[in-house]
């Protein structure tokens, strides 16, 4: 039932905050804060009481589950459940629930309402995605992020919303009815093979396709989650939508939506069609290293500060690409890892951008610098995530990819050599942030304001969440144990 | 058949909405001749509208029933009755707000819409080749004056006119198909058809294809799909919003439900090469539709062809056949009722005494100066383009089932290129509606007063959709025990 109070209080909140907002902006901003803050105290409040002893025994992972007929006629349900590793996926979504409400306090003063609810929907929607079962389900929460995704980047985004808001729910949406096609197909073999109609994920598992069909129904799956996550060529649609969004916006885009892409593939794709996921292994591990090396190239090229994060969030995510499709556990660990510590860097990284915006008006490298002197502590913190971005120890990016490096290097010992070159590449791209908006002299005579205290709280969170990532990542690595576990048995290698 | 013998008074009960709808207008000319006022015409039409509506479940206590060899009451034709009268009453009451703006004389539309609203029953009713005709024809020569009805308005005119020549001009291929068809087997019913058909009492083969073919021109006429579909854009921009919403709903269902009954009892749809005919004509619609459409910046002709490419997924899950597709296609129609009435809805509760509030500039951020209305919009909107938590997505979802179960690949994934296109011209007209308007910029004129009638409509509409889209259960439980009666 918890579960369905996760989803259920974001919705609610979300038209709550809507209808509070003509008489006080302010309600609404703290009903919103109050309904993220609740369901990350759920989110944490469930881990704490699941993973106390850590010792999992039986067949199943999951630990918690909603299991509602909704539509029988087709065999739908409406079946939530959680395990390792959607918590720690629903705990980062309301983490960067709170971080995101915060960040737009004194951003958004237009339509502060129906922000509120774009935002807390969008939020409900993400969570939905990595709770839901049932494939319908599942694919109604996938297209429930879109629309509210569509409106933040459409409504409060910068100067080329329209366009960076069309090209992003184009891609998603196409990419979606594929994977609607896909899940139908599987519907029908399951149907056609057993007599049932269902939606089920557990009970699709082991569905037996022809060769033929389990490539392209698998492909149908493949693409709706490369094209979030984003992989290369599929990518066209990220460095707009996360530039042109407002912060609130882009954290949630580059924290969370991203992340919906690897949860994909590491649920569905892999376990749901092991032979095909297992052929097509090779292609997507070098595309997924051409994204590495690409994001990083393309990183270190750009002007614009949002663009230039935006563009190392495929290089990172290439590292998840090639980690889900090595599938040795030392590579999934660094594959979930990495999604995570990548949420909150790169989230932060927006935070900040978002930050210097509103002060400056400009997002361009070349009209910043010598900020360190003018906002030390804003600065501190740049160099920090800049830092935790380019892969250095200690931080949970380093985590991530390292493990990720070393457990492709057993399956494909090119690949894990290639990509780490793009760990190289990350150092000049993070340390341009760095020299460029922070170091040097202040030729433009900057004088701002530093992190107020609302932006103290959001840094100070998001840079322990991130050390203790690095330091002593055991407990997230024991959390998702027993889930990874149970998806390496299911997809049998 | 003796008047006393219990058989007649069953067949009266079950054609009990039909003897309403037409006995409504003739009461309304009494009572307009005596004295001419709005209001009592308008509150005749509603309860007459909501009589009609009521009297399916006494109906339905005498179906199925053949009521003479013209028309067959079973509860395939009480539901489309239903969604027919129902659809009816929606543009009824969107109508009172908007005549009301307009000088003219007020009170022959509602008679025009009841007209209308028999021939559409009526068409869904029948089983033989002569009532559908009759219902057809009863249907489109009321739609013609419903078109025109402006007389100070040319584009209404253009419209009248327009649709009565190309109606006419495709009312008289289907009657030349009919002959054929009938000079072949020998029969105009349905049920005899296809047993003339199966036990090879087929003298001319020669016959029926021409006669088959003029048949469905006519059909696809009616439907506007590609390539009969040139009048659309055109009756729909030109005609009165209350009377589009009208063409684009009622006319085009009933002349579905005919065809999905047409094909079923006479055994057409085993027919490969008649499917693949409408295999074609359902690819040219969904490109036809939303490439035209995206060249659009009238709303009114972006809703039209729009209708054009929905018609096209229709005909996918029409393709498919079955139990799954015929509950696919009337899934969807009811999804498509609901939307455009919505849709049209809008139009016609911003439009003014001038003219129709069909420019794109019209809805210029309409949603900061009216948040319902564009909240509303926007919903049918993502309704159309098959977004969740509306009924559309749950109507698409439905169709490509259907298309799934009948291994249709090659026009689901059609479906799917084609949608993601149309979600350009649908994204097109919620970002206008969402834009700001540039400090200092002109205020775009005073938004007429929305009127109750309107108001209520559309919110009954918005929880529908929404109804629809969360829980889809209820209604798929009724369409599977309607569509028992003809598969």
């Amino acid at each position: 039932m918890i579960l369905v109070w996760l989803i259920g209080i974001l919705l609610v909140a979300g038209v709550l905050a809507w209808a509070v907002a003509p008489v006080s902006t302010r309600a609404a901003r703290w009903v919103s804060l109050i309904a993220a803050g609740t369901d990350f105290g759920l989110s944490v409040y469930l881990w704490i009481d699941n993973f106390r002893g850590l010792n999992y025994a039986g067949n199943t992972a999951w630990f918690a589950q909603v299991d509602w007929a909704w539509v029988p006629e087709f065999g739908i349900h409406f079946h939530l459940a959680m395990d390792g590793l959607s918590l720690l996926l629903v705990t980062l979504a309301s983490f960067l629930g709170v971080v995101s409400v915060l960040a737009s306090w004194r951003e958004i003063r237009q339509a502060v309402g129906f922000f509120h609810l774009n935002l807390m929907w969008v939020l409900a929607g993400i969570i939905g995605v990595f709770l839901s079962i049932d494939l319908f389900l599942f694919y109604f929460a996938w297209e429930l992020m879109l629309v509210p995704m569509y409106f933040l980047i459409a409504i409060w985004g910068h100067e080329r919303r329209v366009y960076a808001a069309v090209k992003f729910f184009i891609f998603t949406q196409l990419s979606g009815l594929l994977m609607l096609i896909a899940i139908l197909a599987l519907y029908f073999f399951h149907h056609a093979a057993t007599g049932v109609y269902t939606f089920e994920y557990e009970q699709l598992l082991g569905t037996p396709l022809g060769r033929a069909a389990e490539m392209g129904i698998m492909l149908g799956f493949f693409i709706a989650f490369a094209v979030k996550l984003p992989m290369v060529p599929l990518h066209p649609w990220l460095p707009d939508a996360h530039t042109e969004a407002p912060t609130a916006g882009s954290v949630i885009l580059a924290g969370l939506l991203l992340k919906t892409g690897g949860y994909g593939l590491l649920r569905f794709v892999v376990p749901l069609f092991p032979g095909a996921a297992r052929e097509f292994a090779p292609a997507a591990m070098v595309l997924g290293v051409i994204g590495i090396i690409y994001g990083a190239l393309l990183a270190f090229g750009q002007t614009d500060l949002k663009r230039l994060v935006a563009y190392t969030s495929i290089s990172h995510m290439g590292f998840v690409l090639i980690g889900v499709f090595a599938w040795n556990t030392l590579a999934l660990q660094g594959a979930i890892v990495t999604m995570l510590a990548h949420g909150i860097s790169t989230g932060a990284l927006f935070v900040i951008a978002g930050a210097l915006q509103e002060r400056m008006h400009t997002r361009e490298l070349a009209e910043m610098g010598g900020l360190w002197d003018v906002i030390p502590r804003m600065s501190g913190a740049g160099l920090f995530f800049a830092l935790g971005s380019l892969g250095l120890p200690g931080l949970g990016d380093f985590v991530g990819e390292f493990l990720v490096l070393l457990g492709v290097w057993r399956v494909w010992p090119a690949i894990a050599a290639t990509a780490a070159v793009g760990v190289l590449a990350a150092t000049f791209y993070a340390l341009k942030i760095v020299q460029d908006a922070f170091q040097g002299p202040n030729i433009r005579h900057w004088s701002l304001q530093d992190l107020t205290g609302r932006e103290w709280a959001i840094m100070g969170s998001m840079i322990m969440a991130l050390i203790w990532l690095g330091l002593y990542p055991q407990p997230v690595l024991s959390t998702f144990a027993p889930a990874m576990r149970m998806l390496q048995v299911l997809a049998g290698f | 058949m003796s008047i006393l013998s219990p058989d007649f008074g069953l067949g009266l009960t079950a054609i009990l909405p039909l003897l309403i709808l037409g006995g409504a207008p003739v009461l309304e000319m009494i009572v307009v001749a005596v004295r001419r006022a709005h209001a009592p015409v308008f509150w005749i039409t509603v309860l007459s509208l909501l009589a009609a509506f009521g009297s399916l479940w006494i109906a339905a206590g005498a179906a199925p029933r053949e009521v003479t060899p013209l028309l067959e009451i079973d509860r395939y034709a009480l539901f489309y009755t239903g969604l027919i009268v129902a659809a009816a009453l929606a543009v009824t009451v969107l109508t009172y707000g908007y005549i009301e703006k307009h000088n003219v004389q007020r009170e022959e539309i509602y008679m025009l819409y009841l007209i209308a609203t028999l021939g559409a029953a009526v068409l869904v009713s029948s089983s033989h080749l002569i009532s559908f005709f009759l219902g057809l024809e009863v249907l489109s020569i009321a739609l013609y004056g419903l078109a025109a009805y402006l007389p100070a308005s040319e584009r209404s005119l253009e419209a009248g006119v327009k649709y009565l020549v190309l109606a006419a001009a495709s009312a008289a291929f289907m009657l030349f198909g009919i002959a054929l068809v009938y000079m072949d087997l020998g029969t105009m019913s349905f049920r005899e058809m296809a047993s003339a058909i199966t036990s090879g009492l087929n003298p001319h083969p020669v016959l029926m294809v021409p006669g088959i073919a003029l048949i469905i021109t006519g059909i696809g006429f009616k439907l506007a799909v590609a390539p009969f579909h040139l009048w659309t854009p055109d009756v729909y921009e030109g005609a009165p919003a209350p009377v589009t919403a009208y063409i684009a709903s009622v006319s085009k269902g009933a002349m579905f439900g005919l065809l999905l009954r047409y094909f079923y009892v006479s055994g057409a749809a085993d027919y490969r090469p008649l499917m693949l005919v409408f295999e074609i004509i359902a690819i040219a619609s969904m490109f036809a539709g939303n490439l035209l459409a995206l060249m659009q910046n009238n709303v009114k002709r972006i809703l039209a062809y729009s209708s054009i490419a929905h018609l096209g997924y229709i005909l996918v899950a029409f393709e498919a056949g079955g139990v799954a597709g015929a509950g696919a296609v009337t899934f969807y129609l009811v999804a498509y009722f609901i939307t455009t009435l919505g849709a049209f809805g809008v139009v016609t509760v911003l439009s003014t005494g001038e003219r129709d509030a069909d420019r794109l500039e019209d809805y210029r951020a309409l949603f900061w100066r009216r948040p319902g209305l564009a909240a509303i919009f926007t919903a049918m909107l993502l309704s159309l383009a098959g977004i969740p938590v509306t009924a559309g997505f749950i109507g698409k979802f439905y169709v490509v089932a259907a298309g799934a179960s009948a291994t249709l690949w090659a026009l689901i994934i059609i479906l799917v290129v084609t949608s993601a296109i149309g979600l350009f011209y649908y994204l097109r007209v919620v970002f206008t509606m969402f834009e700001h308007l540039p400090e200092g910029a002109e205020l775009p004129p005073r938004l007429p007063a929305l009127a109750a009638s309107g108001a209520v409509t559309l919110a009954i509409l918005a929880a529908l959709l929404v109804w629809v889209g969360i829980f889809p259960g209820p209604l798929l439980a009724v369409i599977r025990s309607a569509i028992a009666a003809i598969v």
